[in-house]
């Protein structure tokens, strides 16, 4: 059975299998193969409702997989079964002759007003089964059925939880640059279902999704764009509230990893410093009081201990990590050049940042004691990554050139599978 | 021929009173949307030799920006005339409050910006108040990079003119 792709450090990808297995995907820098996988249409049995159902489930699955890099879809016009074949029986030695190492094939019917969905995964070297799953949806749910099926497939081979059926929250831009229009914005992570969230009458800024994606903190300036103020809208309601009218700039928000808080940074009297936001009750609590300095752009690690950020208390603006509980924070950049906006991944492992020295802005990884930094991406204007929920992939601003829009941009962690991300018009800053 | 001239004069103070008139109410529009366009505030200057005490009076003959270097908050000499300009004339015309406006330029991060330039405009906001002005007659506003003030074209000079304090009359 296929297990677990495990990444070391220098960008190498192995697939680690168990003894029956003689499947192997290795990833050095600049070569990787993907995983030949064959995905039998979808069968609606005859249904032409279900038919067509049927035929955009197959095609959500096939573009998952072959957008994330590491499936190489095996071409359809050879197929030699059909789904409903390989439901019953795959003829594994036929599959094999085709280099398909991954097998896939799926029923469609109706229960009730309902459609039933069954879907199985299989390895063809070792003949087995590696998934079977049975889902029922709204007829018009079909979307997302597709995308919790290519989930499931992604975990069984890579071993990661896969990150196909979530939501990208990021801020759409239009207009010229004197005249720019900025609201908020919800997608799929593959561009469908995209929905405006604000009107655009006030410039909206560095949103976050909260931990269970329910609500988006942002800065928000307000009526005739004279009053900033972090807003909170919720997905569920619609609605967005103010997080309480104080003195100074309050921005660049980010929620506590169980959502109870906001890490964030207002700026004041020429001095901006860290602080938390308890989301009951309002209150600020301050974490760093830097004379002079500008401290921006905090977050949390993945277990909540250490907080990541951005100061210029040593002249410009450098990586800092510091305790949750105290102490000053160390230094953790030291290339040449700025650093800005760092995240830390949900794995722990790696913070990602922007980096911008002489003309160039970089996006780059490095470990949170400062080691191993290495660049991802590279252009005329680059910044605000966001880890993918599984920390496999970035998602940033990309403005390759002067002339270019700027729009957003993904990439894997060891560098591989860059692509641009469907969006409608100009955008920055997403969050997922 | 007499009587001609003094038309002529008559004619040139009404048009000169007509162009002055809509003068502040231009530039208080144009200050509404966070920003002055330099352009615009040239060509309301232009036509008219604008009434004290006006909007156009403070943005012709006072100076309505501080300029920086990059990546710096610190005040030019220039600038600190500018502010000393703009606290004498805030002293005359007690009756306005002021919003002043940080801007950055775009070669930088949206967040750090929105820091930058809440720093700048503080910088220029202390001058004022060393100067004599009460600190709550001036409010202050960061847009970091994202409401340039001129179009950025990769020339300095763009850069430039968009790391600025705008000292706007509410």
């Amino acid at each position: 059975m296929i297990k677990n792709l495990l990444f070391t450090f220098l960008t190498v990808l192995g697939l680690t299998l168990n003894a029956h297995a003689n499947l192997q995907i290795n990833v050095t820098e600049g070569t990787f193969k993907p995983v030949p996988i064959a995905i039998t249409p979808f069968d609606g049995g005859g249904d032409p409702q279900l038919a067509q159902a049927a035929q955009e489930i197959t095609q959500v699955i096939t573009n998952d997989l072959q957008s994330c890099g590491l499936f190489k879809i095996v071409d359809p016009a050879a197929y030699i079964q059909s789904a409903k074949d390989v439901m019953a029986q795959p003829r594994f030695a036929d599959w094999k002759i085709l280099h398909a190492e991954a097998l896939v094939g799926g029923l469609l019917r109706r229960q009730g007003g309902n459609l039933q969905i069954d879907f199985r995964l299989f390895d063809v070297f070792t003949e087995t089964q590696l998934a079977g799953l049975s889902l029922g949806s709204e007829p018009t749910n079909w979307r997302r059925v597709g995308h919790k099926i290519a989930d499931e497939i992604y975990e069984k081979i890579t071993g990661d939880k896969g990150c196909f059926d979530t939501r990208v929250v990021y801020i759409a831009e239009s207009g010229s640059e004197m005249n720019r229009k900025y609201r908020l914005a919800i997608m799929d992570q593959d561009g469908a279902n995209h929905q405006f969230l604000s009107s655009g009458n006030s410039m909206v800024l560095t949103p976050r999704l909260s931990p269970c994606r329910t609500k988006i903190a942002y800065l928000d300036f307000g009526k005739n764009n004279k009053q900033p103020n972090l807003q909170l809208f919720d997905l569920q309601t619609g609605q967005s509230s103010s997080l309480g009218a104080i003195q100074g700039l309050k921005m660049t928000p980010r929620f506590s990893n169980d959502g109870s808080h906001l890490i964030l940074s207002i700026a004041d009297k020429g001095v901006t410093s860290l602080y938390t936001m308890d989301l009951g009750s309002k209150n600020l609590q301050r974490l760093t009081t830097s004379a002079g300095a500008i401290d921006v752009s905090p977050c949390y690690s993945h277990d909540g201990t250490k907080i990541v950020y951005s100061s210029d208390r040593g002249g410009k603006p450098q990586l800092y990590v510091k305790d949750v509980n105290g102490g000053e924070g160390e230094r953790i950049s030291f290339s040449q050049g700025l650093y800005h906006n760092p995240v830390w991944s949900p794995r722990g492992d790696l913070i990602a940042f922007t980096r911008q020295n002489g003309g160039t802005f970089y996006i780059g990884v490095m470990r949170p004691d400062g080691s191993g930094e290495r660049m991802l991406d590279s252009g005329y204007l680059l910044e605000g990554p966001t880890w993918s929920p599984n920390g496999r992939e970035i998602m940033y601003t990309y403005q390759p050139h002067s002339k270019s829009k700027s729009i957003l941009a993904s990439v894997d962690i060891v560098g591989f599978n860059k692509r641009n991300v469907n969006i409608p018009g100009e955008g920055s800053y997403p969050t997922w | 021929m007499r009587l001609q001239i003094t038309g002529l004069l008559a004619a040139a103070s009404l048009l000169s009173l007509s162009a002055c008139g809509p003068c502040p109410e231009d530039c208080v529009n144009v200050a509404g949307q966070g920003g002055l366009i330099p352009s615009d505030v040239a060509a309301a200057a232009a036509e008219s030799p604008c009434v004290a005490g006006s909007q156009a009076d403070f943005v012709q003959n006072v100076g309505d920006r501080v300029f920086f270097d990059f990546d710096r908050p610190t005040l030019r000499p220039e600038g600190i005339d500018t502010l000393q300009r703009q606290a004498a004339w805030l002293q005359t015309y007690t009756n306005y409050a002021v919003t002043i406006n940080g801007h950055c330029d775009k070669r930088g991060t949206v967040e750090y910006n929105l820091a930058l330039g809440e720093r700048r405009a503080t910088k220029a906001k202390d001058q004022l108040v060393a100067a004599g002005i009460n600190p709550a007659r001036i409010k202050i506003v960061s847009y970091g990079k994202n409401r340039p003030i001129v179009e950025q074209d990769g020339s300095e000079w763009a850069y430039q003119q968009n790391r600025v304090a705008i000292t706007v009359l509410d």
